[in-house]
């Protein structure tokens, strides 16, 4: 695992589309490199670890003391019932809420509350439960805005059109290509997000976390409402995005099946209370997973809430 | 999908900056030969002011979604600035004192835009009449503003840039159209800048912006300040190349009101919008005069006109926010589309 972090942080800026950055002249490489965000190199081989998280909403208990510890570049899932608080497990690690007791472990970091707007300079991305795409904007402008963590020029070097301003709009707007090409969106690239169907929708979501290049990629049901082609269509980019950039990935979904399939390690919860934490095919054999999941799986195929 | 695509090659093929150029020309090359005073006076001069204060409201509005009902103050603060740096600093140029009456009134924006970090939509514009009646208020109560004259109106200076000065209705015309389209210029190349791209994501989805690492509060203030920039600078030329006054009466909250009109008749978050709103907002008055005492004769008078006027006016701005939420430039954009597979079919 280490040595696919390494690999990672190593062609960083070549990860996406190594074909198209062969076309540029080695000084925009060098650019390209300069420009990148420098990144921890402390402990690469925990990914994420919660500890002891507690939450509640006025009496509901929505997480209760839970522990997860994820290896980098693992795909975690996590499965439970409706309301059983999995939208709230990747609220508190991307820092929308904030927990009542434990703490969030990024990057050998412990924070009480993970700080949501330096959220992607620490290298976590996510997509959301219902749709938090800007629909006001194309779906490439959509993809372009998740490189907003890199910007540094101002607003009037944007204006004026300096340098620096035009190289990071190139930039970006190369790696949104680039990613667009390789969810297979190239083709709705103009159109504005909001009039996408709702599985694209949900696939221009998954575009904008990818460009940012995150070594933690949250995802809340990117499956939900798809068929089942769809589905399994999502499942290879997810698999392929993690095999081609070594990112961590913990992945909400309700479909069994594909979580069976796509998962190194699941962790299940109930009311709040994390059940089980083991692989695949042990899941699959746990009474106690079968009895307060499993056995009514069927009932929970279209999640609501956040 | 399909439909979309033959609606995208039936728009006419010409490149994007035809449009805008083709109007400059007209702008520069004719009007000011054809132009009679009438329409400079009563049409052109404050049809380009008030299209400058919509253009910075939607920046804030129709781009950031940071709803405000003090634009008026802002055009006030504008004013008033550029009058007291040109009268009180010496040899500086008028258009030193447009630029720091712009700062000023960005400087009162980024003030009055500090509630945003906390209120939204109603709220918010709640709290933006604040500076409408703080800024009224201090500059008719402190009269060092208007340097101590005892009516509380003063004269508007000379209109010059560079050495060239700009005299008569059509000079005052030209004026005005220069700082209109530099602004505008610079307004467009910002809006389609990752900036102008942060404005759109912080008015569609707050949170997931936030997770992008777009700095929200800053991004917010960033939009009060600009567009409080852009409509200073509107209020300087509505009193200098306009009215020919400064006076705070004209900057009222019915002022506000009528520049929130025009963007969201024109269209929201659009640089055309603003310019299709103000149009509308100064020429439908007068034909409703013509109009009406056409039709009346003598039983309409002013007070008639005035009642008719609001009437009209509210049941247009609810028909658009009906019928058509994105405004006359959405209106327009479909018009010229079936005109032009109208076009393309009859050359079939
Ligand atoms: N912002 C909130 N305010 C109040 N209650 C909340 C909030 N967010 C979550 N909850 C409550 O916390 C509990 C866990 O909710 P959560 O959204 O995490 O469940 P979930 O596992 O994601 O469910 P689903 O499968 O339906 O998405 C639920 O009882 C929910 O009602
Ligand atoms: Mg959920």
């Amino acid at each position: 695992m280490s040595m696919a972090n390494y690999a990672f942080e190593v062609s960083q800026t070549s990860a996406y589309a190594p074909e198209i950055l062969e076309g540029l002249s080695s000084a925009e490489r060098r650019d390209d490199a300069a420009s990148a965000p420098v990144r921890d190199e402390s402990d690469l081989s925990t990914g994420l670890a919660l500890e002891d998280i507690n939450l509640s909403f006025g009496g509901v208990v929505a997480l209760a003391g839970v522990d997860l510890s994820i290896k980098a570049g693992e795909i975690r899932a996590i499965i439970g019932p409706n309301g059983a608080g999995k939208s709230s497990l990747i609220n508190v690690i991307s820092g929308v809420y904030r927990p009542e007791r434990g703490h969030v472990v990024l990057n050998g970091v412990r924070y009480a509350q993970v700080p949501t707007q330096k959220l992607a300079h620490l290298g976590v991305a996510r997509t959301f439960q219902n749709l938090a795409l800007f629909k006001g904007l194309s779906v490439l402008d959509n993809v372009v805005a998740g490189r907003a963590h890199t910007v540094r020029s101002s607003f009037a070097g944007q204006i004026v059109g300096t340098p620096l301003s035009r190289r990071e709009r190139r930039d970006s707007y190369d790696r949104a290509i680039q990613i667009l090409d390789f969810l297979h969106l190239g083709g709705v690239r103009d159109r504005l997000a909001g009039t996408l169907p709702y599985g694209l929708q949900k696939r221009v979501e998954l575009a904008r976390a990818l460009v940012a290049e995150p070594r933690l990629l949250l995802l809340d049901e990117p499956m939900a409402g798809m068929t089942a082609t769809e589905k399994s269509e999502m499942a290879s980019f997810i698999r392929a995005a993690r095999d081609r950039f070594g990112m961590t990935v913990v992945l909400i979904e309700h479909d069994v099946g594909v979580v069976m399939e796509l998962s190194d390690r699941i962790a299940v919860l109930d009311y709040g209370l994390k059940i089980a934490d083991a692989t695949p095919a042990e899941i699959r054999s746990d009474q106690r997973v079968i009895d307060a999941y499993l056995g009514v799986v069927s009932e929970n195929e279209d999640g609501g809430g956040i | 999908m399909s439909a979309l695509a033959t609606e995208f090659t039936v728009a006419p093929t010409l490149p994007k900056w035809a449009a805008p150029v083709l109007v400059l020309i007209i702008a520069y090359g004719v009007v000011p030969f054809v132009g009679t005073s009438y329409l400079f006076e009563a049409i052109l001069l404050p049809f380009l002011a008030l299209s400058l204060a919509g253009l910075g409201l939607n920046i804030l509005t129709g781009y950031a979604g940071q709803l405000s009902l003090g634009s008026a103050a802002f055009m006030a603060a504008g004013a008033f600035a550029a009058y007291n740096f040109n009268l009180r600093v010496e040899g500086l140029p008028l258009v030193g004192s447009i630029i720091l009456s712009g700062l000023v009134a960005a400087g009162i924006g980024i003030v009055f835009g500090l509630p945003s970090l906390r209120l939204r939509g109603f709220y918010l514009a709640v709290s933006t009449l604040a500076a409408q009646f703080f800024v009224q208020w201090a500059l008719t109560k402190f009269s060092w503003f208007s340097n101590n004259s005892s009516s509380g109106v003063i004269d508007a200076p000379t209109l010059s840039i560079g050495g060239i000065v700009f005299s008569g209705a059509a000079g005052r015309y030209l004026f005005s159209l220069t700082i209109v389209t530099v602004i505008t210029f610079l307004a467009y190349r910002l809006v389609i800048s990752q900036t102008g791209r942060n404005f759109i994501a912080v008015r569609d989805n707050e949170t997931a912006a936030r997770i992008i690492g777009v700095p929200v509060l800053r991004t917010k203030l960033l939009a009060f300040a600009i567009s409080s920039f852009i409509i200073g600078v509107a209020g300087v030329l509505w009193a200098f190349a306009y009215l020919r006054t400064v006076e705070p009466a004209g900057f009222n909250l019915d002022r506000s009101f009528q520049i929130l009109f025009i963007i969201i008749i024109g269209g929201l978050a659009s640089i055309r919008g603003a310019f299709f709103g103000a149009a509308l907002i100064v020429v439908f008055p007068l034909v409703l005069a013509r109009l009406g005492s056409f039709l009346l004769g003598d039983i309409f008078d002013s007070g008639v006109l005035d009642m008719s006027q609001r009437i009209v006016l509210g049941a247009l701005i609810i028909l658009f926010l009906i019928l058509e939420p994105d405004g006359l430039v959405s209106l327009w954009d479909r018009i010229r589309r079936r005109l032009g597979s109208a076009l393309r079919l009859t050359r079939r």
